[in-house]
């Protein structure tokens, strides 16, 4: 065995590569709770690649036989509900897992120097998966597959002077159809997922160079043993892989709950107009996209058009999603950590989340005066978190940071 | 945390509030009523599978509900020459549109897309109203082009209106209660049974593995359960060393 492990070493850096990423990985020992959220985007992009792959298998990327390709996986295939179960709970608690991600990285200052690239591979990663999700809930051709696809693709032909032709590029017709499908399933299932698998690849080789942050913001390498590993490090493997174990068993409890007991989750997972087949002559009457894209369609719909176009509301809701990645230049803070910074930022990112979640409850709502005013006011704070970033940072009142990690 | 789980509980309540003006009555829906079921199946291919295809279910599905092979073969199967064919009509979608404005949906899911509470509320909801080119309206649905196919179990229902202000200051008339005119076959208590199977037979169809998703739910929840207490010990074991 061992000389085995030997021929394959001089030719190929296995144990090496063991040790530097596994098991003489040190991470910092105080991870809590929201360090649990990266290994599991990695499962769930494991769950939604697997189950992807069984439904490629079955379904029909056809705008006749689509929708009835996706009954078929759920009546005739052996345990296809199962297989399209997993995927559809798996699409919205991917977005689940990386919000949480992200608001780790938010309170904790993980983009900050020196991981200002993990961050932003990981905001690529985002701007993927968004694509991958948006392209994804086309294929099962329902109405609300159909009139989501409509209005976002209808967003590009906001854009001045290339706008209409864009739009038609993107679609591949005049309107939403067989074309469109083709191209989704396309992207959907070979080219995102290789773009993504790359980004995660290159988001955490990005990670093992810097080493993680912790829930202190202290940097453990700067603190070394006499045997050259940091004080307040622990090797990752077996430490944080039965660590790990443990997060994704309570995971998988609240998936397979999901799954099994409330697949459509009241409506928010699975749309109950999405089981009426896409039909480009009925317009549902109320369109809302599935709720992890609501806060930006609440900013999309806050913006009022300017000078007859709806480019301003669009150009907005990108900048939302666009705004992330200059947010480890923003930050001005001489500390990392939400528990030593001042109250100026814990209230600027109170604000924040209330915003984030408001919008996202108001992108759900159908549109009224009121509800309008309410999504201006939170589009502002959406900004203005990011925006006056750099003044509240800087003045902020800060604790004194601790040498080591406390527990 | 607390507060983003409560907005997230509440949301559903808040979302849909607003949608369906028209009262609902709760469909009595009870998939491991095998009987009612069956009795549902009956009603469904008698009455409505002449119009309404449910194209993505095959008949022999009903042995999940009880029946056998044989009996599915002897008593349901109508349109079909096997019962491993799929629940298709003969009526032509041209022709359907053209006698009735819409061709009739596809029923496989429809309680997926409506709900069991609608679509319970709706087969109840047919009265007479000589405006309406079918002579019939519903209380849901307002000029549906579907006639009222039950009539001769129900009976026909006559709507006895009220006059009442509305919000611009005009007066409207509005339906206050419904009578029945003309008796049908049955009470209208063993119509609304009738009706109840019926949904609870579209329910059921709409998503056949349902049952055997909630049975195979409990042994994955057990064993994750099991897994969970072997998978904190360890972690405990491995980090007992740690300070």
């Amino acid at each position: 065995m061992e000389k085995l492990l030997n021929w394959v070493d001089e030719r190929f850096p296995l144990t090496s590569s063991y040790k530097a990423h596994l098991s003489e990985y040190y991470a910092p020992k105080n991870f809590n709770f929201w360090y649990f959220f990266g290994s599991l985007a990695m499962l769930v992009l494991v769950i939604q690649i697997v189950s992807g792959i069984f439904l490629t298998m079955h379904y029909k990327p056809d705008a006749q036989l689509a929708f009835a390709s996706v009954e078929y996986i759920m009546r005739d295939v052996d345990f296809g509900w199962l297989i399209r179960y997993i995927h559809s709970t798996g699409a919205s608690m991917f977005f689940v897992v990386v919000y949480l991600h992200m608001f780790r990285g938010l309170i904790y200052g993980s983009y900050r120097q020196p991981r200002e690239l993990i961050w932003l591979f990981g905001v690529i990663i985002y701007l993927v998966l968004m694509g991958e999700a948006f392209m994804g809930y086309l294929l099962p051709w329902g109405q609300m597959s159909y009139w989501g696809a409509q209005v976002i693709i209808n967003l590009f032909a906001a854009v001045p002077f290339i706008g209409g032709a864009l739009s038609e590029w993107i679609r591949g017709d005049y309107v939403i159809g067989d074309a469109t499908l083709n191209r989704f399933f396309a992207f959907h299932v070979i080219a995102l997922p290789m773009v993504l698998l790359g980004l995660v690849v290159a988001h955490l080789v990005a990670l093992h160079e810097v080493g993680s942050n912790n829930p202190d913001g202290v940097e453990i390498k700067k603190l070394k043993g006499e045997d050259g590993h940091p004080l307040d490090g622990i090797p990752f493997h077996p430490y944080y892989t039965v660590k790990d174990i443990l997060g994704v068993v309570v995971f998988l409890i609240v998936f397979a709950a999901i799954v099994f007991f409330s697949p459509e989750m009241g409506g928010y997972f699975l749309e109950a107009n999405n089981f009426i087949p896409a039909d480009s002559l009925k317009t549902p009457p109320h369109i809302a996209p599935v709720w992890y894209f609501t806060p930006y369609y609440a900013i999309l719909r806050a913006i009022p058009p300017m000078f007859g176009s709806q480019f301003p509301g669009v150009a907005a809701m990108g900048l939302a999603v666009l705004i992330f990645f200059v947010l480890p230049w923003l930050d001005k803070s001489p500390v990392k950590s939400i528990r030593y910074r001042g109250p100026k930022f814990k209230i600027a990112l109170t604000l924040f989340v209330i915003a984030f979640v408001g919008l996202g409850v108001l992108g759900i709502l159908p549109s009224t005066p009121v509800y309008t005013v309410i999504a201006r006011i939170l589009s502002a704070v959406y900004f203005a978190f990011f925006l006056l970033m750099p003044w509240y940072t800087k003045n902020d009142s800060t604790k004194p940071v601790p040498e080591r990690v406390t527990q | 945390m607390k507060k983003l789980l409560f907005l997230l509980l509440a949301l559903p309540t808040a979302a849909f509030a607003s949608e369906s003006a028209v009262h609902l009555d709760h469909a009595p829906v009870n998939l491991n009523d095998h009987e009612s079921l069956q009795r549902g199946a009956r009603v469904f291919v008698n009455y409505c599978l002449s119009c309404h295809s449910a194209g993505y279910m095959r008949y022999n599905r009903m042995q999940d509900i009880g029946l056998s092979e044989a009996q599915i073969k002897d008593n349901l199967l109508y349109a079909a020459d096997k019962p491993g064919e799929l629940m298709h009509v003969a009526m032509r979608t041209a022709d359907a549109k053209a006698w009735f404005g819409a061709p009739p949906p596809d029923l496989s899911v429809i309680t997926r897309s409506r709900g069991a509470d609608w679509v319970y509320t709706y087969l109840r909801g047919f009265y007479r109203d000589d405006t309406r080119p079918t002579g019939w309206n519903n209380t849901v649905f307002d000029k549906v082009g579907m006639p009222h196919v039950l009539h001769e179990l129900q009976g026909q229902m006559a709507p006895v209106y009220h006059t009442m202000q509305g919000e611009d200051g005009k007066t409207h008339q509005a339906i206050e209660h419904f009578e029945l005119i003309k008796p049908g076959k049955l009470t209208l208590a063993e119509y609304d049974a009738l009706v109840g199977d019926l949904v609870n037979y579209l329910d059921w169809m709409g998503e056949p593995a349902k049952g055997a998703r909630m049975t195979t739910g409990i042994f994955v929840l057990l064993f994750l359960g099991v897994f969970f207490i072997i998978a904190f010990y360890l972690k405990k074991d491995y980090w007992k060393g740690l300070h």
